[in-house]
């Protein structure tokens, strides 16, 4: 595993690879649907965002409320695709890093290989571990959308897999032609 | 006539919503447990690895798997000679909300599909009220994440398409979900009935222990194909590649008309809850 901090500079970003597994620690804000949606319309009119993108690291995520003497709810990812409308657009303004979980389109990864970004896979459903991995979560904007609010976690050796590296290539497709391609090997054995 | 009381309906729901999130069912942990024992790939086991150590740290930390706590649905099986001494629907929403404050649930509800505003309970749930024989009242809550949700599907197939087209609907749509469905999913499977029933048919063939196939060896034989073509997409824990695409399928199948053949599939992920009680 590929220890990375956050936020990073692109030399690092590049040098991961589609398939590695990383330990993510640093500042990551999460953002889904609803942010996202807020952030267009700012973008759209001209007015600045309530963070600073430039080499951010955004994870698609809404935790559950955190229980007293606790950092965080359960928070892992949720499907990326729903973002996909509005990734191209932040990651052309600086956005280095995107956290989520399945596939991304094509105007995506055309984005992250322009810019030399990346994506990341965690593993959706396992929110109760990833939240052992935050060690801090304060809201940073739009607290009135609830568990949808704009937050600013640290982690610390958040486990994620590079889904989309800045060349290009995509996990989900290269993943599972390898698996079938071993299959069929050992199949014809 | 045996009276159920509507605060005992909200006790057990509030319980029921609560646990659900916490406890992975027995049959699914036993099917991940199998499948990260048999599974040959590196990403698909080390994610089958993740999903275990975090079914045992929730359990342990009393806090939910995963994030999304679910749509709530609920199942009212009420015996005829049973009744619910004043308003069900309400006595449901009011377990919703309670489950979701005392357990640290996530408000995932809008009250408005359209203008989007947080209801902040997590309700209403989905209820679906069945009568049946018996003085007894049986509740059952799933709560339900979206991620696998949205990729479910309803077709209005022709007679003429036939089992085979039933078993490739079913198996593009598993397809398509693709990795953010978070595989390895379980697939509910309604045949039959009409557009809205084969729907729910699909919804309540989740509530089945994946290892219990259905009674009629027929439909028993479709589930181990379908599960065995869905098996062989390659798709594999959360679309990293892999044999683990889904732990289980599950058909239930109703009367229909002459004309059609309707066919739905509901993708649960895996963390498919669901927990039952009889009052």
């Amino acid at each position: 595993m590929r220890r990375v901090t956050l936020p990073a500079g692109r030399e690092e970003i590049a040098r991961l690879r589609a398939g590695d597994g990383v330990l993510l620690s640093g500042v990551i804000y999460t953002a889904r649907d609803a942010a996202h949606m807020r952030f267009r319309e700012l973008l759209d009119a001209g007015k600045p965002l309530p963070i600073e993108l430039r080499g951010a690291a955004i994870y698609y995520a809404g935790p559950s409320p955190a229980p007293p003497g606790t950092v965080t709810g359960s928070i892992g990812p949720t499907t990326s695709s729903r973002m996909d409308a509005f990734a191209p657009r932040l990651i052309r303004l600086g956005l280095l890093c995107t956290i989520g979980k399945g596939a991304r389109s094509e105007e995506v990864i055309e984005a992250i290989k322009e810019r030399c970004a990346v994506y990341l896979a965690a593993v959706g459903g396992a929110g109760a571990l990833l939240a052992e991995r935050v060690i801090s979560s304060e809201t940073a904007a739009f607290p009135e959308l609830g568990a949808e609010a704009v937050r600013r976690l640290i982690v610390r050796d958040f486990p994620a897999t590079v889904a989309v590296d800045a060349t290009g290539r995509d996990i989900y497709a290269e993943g599972r032609a390898a698996y079938l391609r071993a299959a069929a090997d050992a199949g014809g054995r | 006539m045996r009276v159920v009381t509507p605060d005992a309906v909200t006790e057990t729901v509030a319980r029921l919503f609560r646990d659900a999130n916490v406890h992975l069912p027995p049959d699914i942990r036993a099917a991940v447990d199998a499948a990260a024992g048999s599974e040959a790939w590196p990403a698909a086991r080390r994610t089958l690895e993740t999903i275990r150590e975090n079914a045992d740290i929730a359990e342990a930390g009393n806090i939910p798997m995963c994030q999304d706590t679910g749509m709530v649905c609920v199942f009212l099986d009420i015996g005829f000679d049973a009744r619910i001494g004043g308003d069900v629907y309400k006595a449901v929403d009011a377990g919703v909300a309670r489950g979701a404050a005392e357990g640290y649930l996530r408000a995932s509800i809008v009250r408005d599909p359209l203008r989007r505003e947080n209801t902040g309970d997590n309700t209403p749930a989905a209820v679906y009220i069945d009568l049946v024989p018996g003085d007894r009242v049986k509740i059952t809550v799933a709560p339900k994440g979206f991620g696998s949700e949205n990729a479910s599907r309803v077709k209005m197939l022709r007679p003429a398409d036939g089992v085979r087209g039933v078993l490739d609907f079913v198996v593009s749509a598993v397809e398509d979900a693709g990795g953010g469905a978070c595989p390895p999913v379980v697939a509910g499977v309604g045949i039959g009935g009409n557009f809205d029933k084969a729907a729910l048919l699909a919804k309540r063939a989740l509530l089945r222990p994946v290892d219990e196939p259905n009674p009629d060896p027929c439909y028993a034989a479709l589930e181990r194909e379908l599960l065995e073509r869905i098996n062989a997409l390659g798709i594999g824990p959360m679309g990293l590649g892999g044999r683990t695409t889904a732990l289980g399928v599950s058909i239930l199948s109703a009367p229909t008309h002459i004309a059609g053949l309707p066919a739905a599939v509901n993708i649960s992920c895996h963390v498919t809850r669901h927990l039952s009680e009889t009052l």
